[in-house]
């Protein structure tokens, strides 16, 4: 566990995905129930229009979430929403950033991002910290 | 489009936090942390059990909403929040349920796009808040028009 103490406004926390790949996909349909077929069958995405099988959003959303899983002990994440901004494809290699932006009594407040490697935003909000 | 169905909530489906469903959801989303998977650091938490992950109410089954049917190809998921009243506990029961909230169109690039907002919730048996989660849904006018044929 880490301790919230390390939170300072403008110092991110970042981590970057290896590369998207389709067993990530398979794996969150089986996982979440979400079988749509252009999340991990190529034709199926063809038909859609779409150049390839894309990414969930959830998935995303989901591993985003995960940089503030370290401090649990101490908070926890009382809001948190995003807007999907761009599709991610197999082979993308996402970051994952949340800074703090305030500090208002027992609540941080952060902004969050997954960043694809063309530098676009695919997946940006905000989320709340509650301390207990 | 949608006018009688807003607001109608779906009746509440019984669902449990399932040690194993938890375990195969922080996997695929690369979050397997011991506050959610292993049971001595959870007993040990300010839990005295592990949680689940934020966007794990994914998985739960929210019933439906009488005569709402949408096609599962051709959405766009646009946005998606969650608010918690605490973190979701392993093992528990949690009562879900959905609701249309609102329906709107606006002119897009691609011709006009309706926006559905749904809201689902997630309760204790005794009818005490866990969590609610809001998403927007984009359908596509190519979509819509299937649906009205």
């Amino acid at each position: 566990m880490n301790i919230v103490k390390e939170f300072s406004v403008g110092t991110p926390i970042e981590v970057t995905l290896p590369p998207v790949s389709r067993l990530d996909l398979i794996k969150y349909a089986g996982a979440s129930g979400d079988f749509n077929p252009i999340h991990t069958i190529d034709e199926e995405a063809s038909k859609a229009g779409l150049p390839g099988i894309i990414a969930h959003g959830m998935w995303t959303m989901g591993n985003l979430a995960k940089l503030f899983t370290p401090y649990y002990e101490e908070v926890f994440l009382e809001d948190y929403s995003v807007a999907f901004k761009g599709m991610v494809f197999l082979g993308d290699v996402l970051t994952l950033k949340a800074s703090l932006v305030s500090i208002q009594n027992d609540r941080y407040h952060f902004d969050v991002a997954a960043v694809n490697q063309k530098n676009e935003s695919v997946v940006k909000g905000s989320a709340i910290l509650k301390r207990y | 489009m949608f006018e009688s169905l807003m607001g109608t909530r779906s009746t509440p489906v019984k669902n449990i936090v399932e040690r194993g469903s938890l375990k195969a959801f922080s996997k695929a989303i690369g979050d397997e942390s011991p506050i959610y998977l292993d049971e001595s650091v959870g007993k040990r938490s300010k839990y005295g059990c592990n949680i689940a992950p934020p966007t794990y109410p994914r998985v739960f089954d929210y019933g439906e909403i009488q005569g709402f049917h949408l096609p599962n190809v051709g959405l766009i998921h646009g946005k998606q929040s969650f608010h918690y009243e605490r973190p979701l506990l392993v093992g528990e029961t949690v009562m879900c349920s959905t609701s249309l909230e609102d329906y709107y169109e606006r002119n897009g690039k691609s011709g006009l796009l309706g926006f559905l907002i749904l809201k689902r919730y997630g309760e204790e048996p005794e009818g005490k808040l866990i969590f609610t989660e809001e998403q927007v849904v984009i359908i596509t006018e190519a979509v819509r028009e299937g649906m009205s044929s």
